[in-house]
Formats: structure tokens, C-alpha cells, sequence
């Protein structure tokens, strides 16, 4: 059940070293631009090699300094949803969400993608380029394409900060529908206070590259001990 | 003497084709692994593969004739083996054309292939493509522009082989003569009528190649 993380990852002047434990739960990762929440996605993702720690997921060992382990990013079966930029522009819909898949009968992955198609309401879009449809359908394609494989575990990196208000409000409530539907571990990464405050199971607060703060939305934000909170908290 | 024209026009293309098959196989290749890829001597290949760009063609075919004569580095025991030898033969202007017009394209190719987002490529491998599925269904696609230009450019550079050529696969009439080789033949003999109708054919031609890759590396918006 779940993903556990501890990494330690230096670059350039910068020193992430956190750990942290979450369920089959939606957590957040929160905090300001800077303060490492995309390296530990990259880390979990297979993208970037932590320098020590470990990443387990419901009983896989993904990656472990100590027993010298770690699994490439293709083998590691999670979905990652980038913050833009991430449909391939030569592939129609169909071809993006598609390419989730591998080892199919042809009339299975129709099947499949078919199912996509309408969970995440992209019927008619089959056919279209990336570059002929809108912000917020490009998100629903990016997250179809992660989620076609069933993956252990959706990790989402500011998926929706570059969508306009309303689109915004739309996404954030289909992720929390089709979370029903994918009994697994999603971890977004924000700072935006009001999606994590709206979104989240477990809030991990990040600052520097430290875990600060730990706990339910109610929690992080009615109860705030440590200083480091206030600050963020206060951009409401 | 029309029918020498056609020969000397048929061998080069030939040449230049069959060139220009193992420019786009090895190219590719080498300019992805010089876009993707920290090794230890990687500057050292990307000079060896670029200095057939810039040194004068008598050179490279100079180290042609080193490595693949007779008595070359390898040739001598490709003629031991077989009792063959690749100089004077069509096969070695396929040779000469080859170096000569491969760093064009590597150059154009890995342009466009460190131009690919390396996003795109973290996706696939987040879908659990392999780096090698990757290359072929999102980095070489879409880097296909500049692999066509780079492959026109190639085919006609190759085609407009003169220098090394002539050092490795001499100059023998109805065998190893290449238009610009019987170019220089009509001028140097001087069969001006003949030179001239070559020489208005092969700028025709390079015009028409330049504005084929033109085409491909035009920016589409």
C-alpha cells in the first residue's frame, strides 16, 4: 500500500533531503518554486538519480542507495504528468493515449482507449493534433495517456497551473472523480494554496528542501505550528 | 560521345545513392549518440567525423589510400583475405563520397535532434518505452525535417564528389568516371561544347537540391 520516499539529492548548491510515507491517498506536495518539490517527482519518476535513500511502492523497491538498486524510469510503471509541453506533437489524441499502451492486440488497445476517451470526456478528439485542441483538453490527454497503463502510482507536477480559472476548477474536480477509479497513490505537486487546500488527503509542506510540515489540509492550515507554514498560508 | 555523358551521369548517381544509403544508416546513428550520449572521447569522434567537412578532399582521400589501399592499415588484409582490392573501383568512389559528405549529415541531424524536447523523451520513458522505442517513435520523427535536409544535402555533395574520389578511384574512362571527374576531363582536353552542357546540368541540379532542403528546414508555423 502506498509510496514511501527518503532521498537525498544534491545539485548545483541546492540539498533536498526529505522523507516522507503516504497511502493510497491523494498527497501534496507544498510549497514555493525552488523549494524541491519537482526534483523528489523527478527522483520517483526514474528521471534523476537520488544520491542516497530509498523508494518503495506497495512492496516494489524502486530504488535503494544501499543495495545499490535502481529501476529505469520505463520499468518503474508510474504515471507522470508534466506541468505543459508534454504531448507528442506528431501523434493524434488517439496516437498519445495509445502510446501508453504496449504488448496489445490491436482491437485491445481500442478498447482501451476507447475507455479513455470517455472517462475523460475526449470523445471527438480522436482524430485531432495536440496543437489543434485547447489548454485544458491537452491535460485530459496528458493524464488519460499516464493513467491507460493502470500505473502503481500518478505523480503530478503542476499539472494544472497553466490552465485558466474555470478549466482549473473543471480538472481538479475530474481528478478527484477518476481517483475512485484508481485505487493508488497520487502525489501532485503545487503552490497553490487553494488546489492543495481543495485537493488534498495529506498535505507534505516543503520548504529549502525539508519536509516542514506534515498533516491533513485542517491540520496544515487551522493549526499552524511551525513557522514556515504561516508564510504560505498567509498567500490565501 | 553522348552515350559517355550518360555514363559518367549514371555512375554518379548510382554513387551517389549508394553513398548516401550508408550516410542516412551510419549518420543517424552516430549523430544521435553524439546528441544523447556523454562518452569518454566524444570530442574526438565529433572532430574525426567533421574534418572530411574541412580539409581539402586530396587530403581525406590521401587517408583513404592510408587506410583502404593495397598495402593500407585494412586494406592489406582485405586483399589477403580475398585477393580484392577497392581502389580504382566504383566502390571506392562510393568510399570517397561517403566521408566526404557524412558530416553534413551529422551536423544537420544532431541539430535536430538536440532540438527535440527533452520532456517529450522523459514522457516516453515515464510510459515505459525503452530508450531505443523512444529514439524511433518520438526522437527521430520528430527530428524527420532535419533528417531529409541533411540526406539531400548528403546526396548532393556526393554526388558532386571530385578530389577525394579522384585519388582512390582514379579517373577511368567508362569505370570510375563521375560527371565532375569527366568535367574536368572535357575542360582539361579542352571539349568545351561537352563541359559546357555538364556544367549547366550540374548547377541546375545543386540549385534544385539546395532549394529541396531548403524546404524541409523552413520553420512550419
Amino acid at each position: 500500500m502506498g509510496l514511501s520516499v527518503k532521498l537525498l539529492k544534491k545539485v548545483k548548491g541546492f540539498t533536498l533531503d526529505v522523507e516522507w510515507k503516504i497511502g493510497n491517498e491523494l498527497a501534496i506536495l507544498f510549497g514555493y518554486s525552488g523549494s524541491g518539490k519537482s526534483l523528489t517527482l523527478q527522483c520517483v519518476a526514474g528521471l534523476m538519480e537520488p544520491d542516497e535513500g530509498f523508494i518503495r511502492s506497495n512492496g516494489d523497491l524502486f530504488f535503494d542507495s544501499t543495495l545499490e538498486i535502481d529501476v529505469p524510469p520505463q520499468k518503474r510503471s508510474f504515471g507522470y504528468v508534466f506541468q505543459d509541453r508534454v504531448l507528442f506533437p506528431h501523434m493524434t489524441v488517439r496516437g498519445n493515449i495509445a502510446y501508453g499502451l504496449k504488448g496489445l492486440r490491436h482491437s485491445d488497445i481500442k478498447d482501451k482507449v476507447g475507455q479513455m476517451m470517455n472517462l475523460f470526456h475526449l470523445q471527438g478528439l480522436e482524430d485531432k493534433f495536440p496543437s489543434e485542441i485547447s489548454g485544458g483538453q491537452k491535460q485530459r490527454v496528458a493524464l488519460a495517456r499516464a493513467l491507460i497503463r493502470r500505473p502503481k502510482a500518478l505523480l503530478l507536477d503542476e499539472p494544472f497551473s497553466a490552465l485558466d480559472g474555470p478549466i482549473r476548477l473543471e480538472m481538479r474536480r475530474l481528478l478527484k472523480d477518476i481517483r475512485n477509479d484508481f485505487d493508488i497513490p497520487v502525489v501532485l505537486v503545487t503552490h497553490d494554496v487553494i488546489e492543495a487546500y481543495a485537493m488534498a488527503d495529506k498535505i507534505i509542506v516543503y520548504s529549502e528542501g525539508r519536509v516542514v510540515k506534515t498533516g491533513s489540509p485542517s491540520e496544515i492550515f487551522y493549526l499552524p505550528v511551525g513557522s514556515e507554514v504561516e508564510p504560505l498560508r498567509d498567500r490565501i | 560521345m553522348e552515350s559517355t555523358l550518360l555514363f559518367s551521369l549514371r555512375l554518379s548517381v548510382q554513387v551517389a545513392l549508394a553513398a548516401t544509403f550508408l550516410i542516412v544508416m551510419v549518420g543517424v546513428t552516430a549523430a544521435y549518440l553524439l546528441a544523447s550520449k556523454n562518452f569518454k572521447g566524444k570530442e574526438f569522434i565529433d572532430i574525426l567525423f567533421t574534418l572530411p567537412l574541412v580539409l581539402p578532399p586530396t587530403v581525406t582521400g590521401y587517408y583513404l589510400i592510408i587506410l583502404f589501399g593495397r598495402n593500407g592499415l585494412i586494406g592489406r588484409f582485405v586483399y589477403d583475405w580475398t585477393g580484392w582490392g577497392i581502389m580504382f573501383t566504383w566502390y571506392a568512389a562510393v568510399l570517397a563520397s561517403f566521408v566526404v559528405a557524412l558530416p553534413l549529415m551529422i551536423r544537420t541531424t544532431r541539430a535536430a535532434i538536440e532540438s527535440v524536447d527533452k520532456s517529450l523523451i522523459n514522457a516516453s520513458l515515464t510510459l515505459g518505452h525503452s530508450e531505443f522505442e523512444t529514439a524511433l517513435r518520438v526522437v527521430l520523427p520528430l527530428a524527420k525535417k532535419g533528417i531529409l535536409a541533411g540526406t539531400v544535402l548528403s546526396f548532393a555533395r556526393a554526388m558532386g564528389e571530385f578530389g577525394a574520389t579522384l585519388m582512390v578511384a582514379g579517373n577511368i574512362p567508362g569505370k570510375t568516371n563521375t560527371m565532375p571527374l569527366a568535367i574536368y576531363t572535357s575542360a582539361s582536353s579542352g571539349d568545351w561544347s561537352k563541359a559546357n552542357v555538364m556544367v549547366i546540368f550540374f548547377s541546375l541540379l545543386s540549385g534544385l537540391f539546395l532549394y529541396i532542403a531548403n524546404q524541409f528546414t523552413k520553420r512550419t508555423i
